[in-house]
This record gives structure tokens, C-alpha cells and sequence, in this order.
């Protein structure tokens, strides 16, 4: 039963992973967007090299959300042509494994993102990624999947509406300052010094924000998938 | 001439308390107002400027009240599918959202006399921008989803992982706030502003009520119309074929 299930979440995954490869126009595209935002933020808040080392952490999350909300209407949208959603909601199992693998792809998505992005934010701000190549990856990815799960969530609402632009990051940055808040701060702590010894406190607000709404979400989601 | 159906008056008829407890919301609105006002003596630091709190302060109860009021409706609604429990959640919704707006507006008037500021980051302050907006969110979600099953089930969703969402944003913010600066909340209400704070409280949550009674018998009139509408345009297309 559970392997029934874990198998779909793997299909779902793989064909919107493939679906992504092979065209690659989505991915390039928020791939240089992210640059861009990059470059703008610096010259913005710039040029003075120790003021956007203080603000970095903000200016990458910044980054990481304007992005990557782009990506998540794209993930439904693809399943509105031709009836392609009916379909996958006519296969038998439970709905949330639909949620799942939308998630994970999305996730994988969002991730490759930031494999690129994050080392061209280090070059353009001059950050000291290496050495804190590991708690950095850890707040990255606590805050990189509690977004990715509500907007994987709001984008099954969103995707389906006519004002899915301007109404997806309506109903998530709202939801995501809390989230916003600690990944700031648990990023601007590993990059710039944690004087206050406040990390761990920020680091543990991202996982409780990560499960409670991992699982509301996916409890959620059949009332909001089906039609 | 087809006949076109009317709906039955009955289940549509106003609530008989609806008026008469409305216009005893008003009015008791007026006197807990009065009273408030007459009673309190000018404050020692703000004067006059004090009597603000008498509808700042009832406004963000009621308005927490409202939001929690969408939240089990929201589960109710998902739980036993009747669509008076989204109703119910619409209606409160926007009297929440109403409030809090007021309760924002009347805040920064208070602000800008007494802390020189019209806007600061205070965790309560910010909480309350940010339930705006997610309560503004929700609203029009509503308004740009057209089926009404699909609505309501959405609306739901959105309305119960929102209102979750609350005590994490105002946690948030506050260690956020305390890690820059001491919070200075001047919240410390003597015992003879007591009387008129509780009076509106109870003014503000009456009127609460009564405007989310008159929504939803609104909300059950727009959608009678909307269902004669349709039966209307069913029948005539009939005729023409």
C-alpha cells in the first residue's frame, strides 16, 4: 500500500522532471531572473561592499521567493491542457500523492535554482559561503521547503483562476513572513556571525513552520484538488 | 410565457431578530461610547488622546473573534459540506477584515501624537498588517472563483492554514523585534478606563453580530438570485428551441 503510493509520488515527479528537461525554457529563464534580481538589489542597496555583506541574507531570500513563485503555476498549468489534470485525478490512490509529487518536483526545481544562484550571490556580495557551506545548506533547505510546500499548495487554487499572476504571491507572501523572518535571520547569523548565539532559534521556527504546514497542506489539498 | 419559478419567500425572509437587535447594537454602541467618554478622566501622559482605545481596542478583540469565527466555520464547512457554514465564514471574513483595517487606521492616529511615529515594527502592529493582508488574500480568492462548490471548498482551506498561521506570525515578529530592540507597548490600562474598555468591547461585538447576520442573509439572498437567474436563462433558451 505504502509503496502503491510512494511509486505515483515517483511518477508524478519524474514526469514533471522530465517534462522540465526537455524544454529547459522555464528553467534558464527564472535561472538569469534570479541573477538579475541579484544584480538589481545590488545596485539598489550598493555600492558600498560592507552594507550588502549586512544584508545579504535578506536579498537572497528576497531572491529566492521573487523567483522562485514563478515556478509553481507552471507545475498545474501544464496538467490544464488537454484535460491532463481529469486524468491524473481519475488514476486510483490517494489524492495527496498528486501534492507529494508535485512538491518534490517543485522542490527539486526550486533547489537546482539555488545550487546556481547562491554561488553567484557569494561572487557579487562577497560572502564567505565556503566555509559555511553546511549549516548555509541547512537553513536553505528548511526554508526552501516550507516555501515550496505552500506554494505548491497555493498554486493548485491559483493556476485554475483567472488572475493566477497577481493572485498566487497575494495568497502566499502574506503566509510566508514568519518563514521570511527566521531564514533571514538564521542566514544573515552563519554568514556574518551570530554575536547573539540566535540561529539555533531561527533554525528550529523553520522546522516548526515547515511541519505544521506540511501537514496542513496535505490535509488540505484533497478539498482543494478535486472537482 | 413560461413560468419561471420563484423561490419561496419563507426560507428567505429577514431573520425577525435580525433589525430590532441591530438597532440595539447601535444604540448600545452609542451609550458604551458615551459612558466611555464621560466617565474617563483625560490620562496623565495622553490626555484626551487616550479615548481612542475605546474603539481601537474592541475593534482588534472583535476582529480576532471574526477571524476565528472563519476558522471553524471553515472546518465546519469542510467537515459536513453546507454551504451556510461558507456563508458564514464569508461574512465574518469581511467584518474582520473591516476591523482590522480600523483597528490599523485608529492605531497609527493614536501612533503619530504619542510615540511621534505613525508606524513602528511592533510585533502587534505588524500582526495585525499581516492578518490584513492574508484576510485580504482570502477575500479575493473568493471574489475571482466563480463556481460555488469550488469557492467554498477553497475558501476553506485558505481559511483554516491562515488562521494557523497567526500565533507563528506574531511569535515570529516578536523575537524578530526583541533581538533589535526593547518593545515598548504602553498597555497598561488603569482601573477606571476598565468600565468603558469592557462596555465597548461588548458594543463592538454585538455590532459584530448583527453585521455578519445581515451578510449572510445577504449572502442568501445573492445566491437565490444568482440560482433564479440561471433557471430564468434555462427556460428561455427552452423556448427558443
Amino acid at each position: 500500500m505504502m509503496r502503491a503510493e510512494l511509486s505515483r509520488v515517483g511518477a508524478i515527479v519524474w514526469k514533471d522532471l522530465t517534462a522540465e528537461r526537455r524544454t529547459k525554457a522555464n528553467f534558464n529563464a527564472v535561472v538569469f531572473l534570479a541573477g538579475l534580481i541579484l544584480l538589481l538589489f545590488g545596485f539598489a542597496l550598493g555600492p558600498d561592499q560592507d552594507a550588502l555583506r549586512n544584508v545579504a541574507g535578506g536579498v537572497l531570500w528576497l531572491t529566492v521567493l521573487f523567483s522562485g513563485v514563478l515556478s509553481f503555476n507552471r507545475s498545474y498549468e501544464q496538467e490544464l491542457e488537454n484535460g491532463a489534470l481529469e486524468l491524473l485525478l481519475l488514476y486510483p490512490g490517494d489524492r495527496r500523492s498528486i501534492f507529494l509529487g508535485k512538491l518534490l518536483a517543485n522542490l527539486a526545481f526550486v533547489v537546482l535554482v539555488e545550487v546556481i544562484m547562491v554561488p553567484a550571490a557569494a561572487l557579487l556580495y562577497d560572502l564567505p559561503v565556503w566555509e559555511v557551506i553546511l549549516p548555509l545548506s541547512v537553513v536553505l533547505f528548511l526554508g526552501t521547503f516550507g516555501f515550496v510546500t505552500l506554494g505548491t499548495f497555493y498554486a493548485a487554487m491559483a493556476s485554475r483562476l483567472r488572475a493566477r499572476e497577481v493572485l498566487l504571491p497575494l495568497l502566499l507572501f502574506p503566509m510566508l513572513i514568519p518563514l521570511l523572518v527566521g531564514a533571514v535571520q538564521a542566514t544573515g547569523g552563519i554568514l556574518n556571525g551570530d554575536l547573539m548565539g540566535q540561529t539555533g532559534a531561527w533554525i528550529r521556527l523553520l522546522i516548526v513552520y515547515d511541519v505544521i504546514f506540511f501537514l496542513g497542506a496535505l490535509f488540505a489539498f484533497e478539498y482543494v484538488i478535486e472537482d | 410565457m413560461p413560468t419561471t419559478p420563484t423561490p419561496s419567500t419563507s426560507s428567505l425572509s429577514r431573520p425577525r431578530w435580525l433589525l430590532p437587535f441591530g438597532w440595539f447594537a447601535v444604540l448600545f454602541f452609542v451609550g458604551a461610547q458615551a459612558t466611555a467618554l464621560l466617565l474617563s478622566q483625560p490620562d496623565r501622559d495622553m490626555g484626551h488622546l487616550q479615548k481612542i482605545m475605546y474603539v481601537h481596542v474592541p475593534s482588534a478583540w472583535v476582529s480576532m473573534i471574526a477571524f476565528f469565527v472563519v476558522f471553524v466555520a471553515s472546518v465546519l464547512f469542510l467537515l459536513r459540506r453546507d454551504i451556510k457554514y461558507d456563508m458564514v465564514a464569508a461574512a465574518a471574513a469581511e467584518v474582520g477584515v473591516i476591523l482590522t483595517a480600523l483597528t490599523l487606521a485608529l492605531g497609527s492616529i493614536w501612533g503619530r501624537p504619542t510615540w511621534g511615529i505613525w508606524w513602528t515594527w511592533d510585533p502587534r502592529l505588524t500582526t495585525t498588517a499581516i492578518l490584513l493582508l492574508i484576510y485580504v488574500g482570502y477575500m479575493s480568492l473568493r471574489s475571482f472563483t466563480e463556481d460555488e462548490d469550488r469557492r467554498a471548498r477553497w475558501a476553506a482551506a485558505v481559511g483554516i492554514l491562515g488562521f494557523l498561521n497567526v500565533p507563528i506570525v506574531y511569535m515570529s515578529v516578536r523575537w524578530w523585534r526583541t533581538i533589535h530592540q526593547v518593545q515598548s507597548t504602553p498597555d497598561t490600562v488603569d482601573p477606571y478606563y476598565v468600565i468603558g474598555l469592557r462596555l465597548n468591547a461588548f458594543a463592538f461585538l454585538f455590532l459584530f453580530i448583527f453585521f455578519v447576520g445581515m451578510r449572510y442573509y445577504i449572502a442568501r439572498l445573492e445566491r437565490a438570485r444568482a440560482a433564479h437567474l440561471e433557471q430564468e436563462a434555462f427556460v428561455a433558451r427552452e423556448v427558443h428551441v
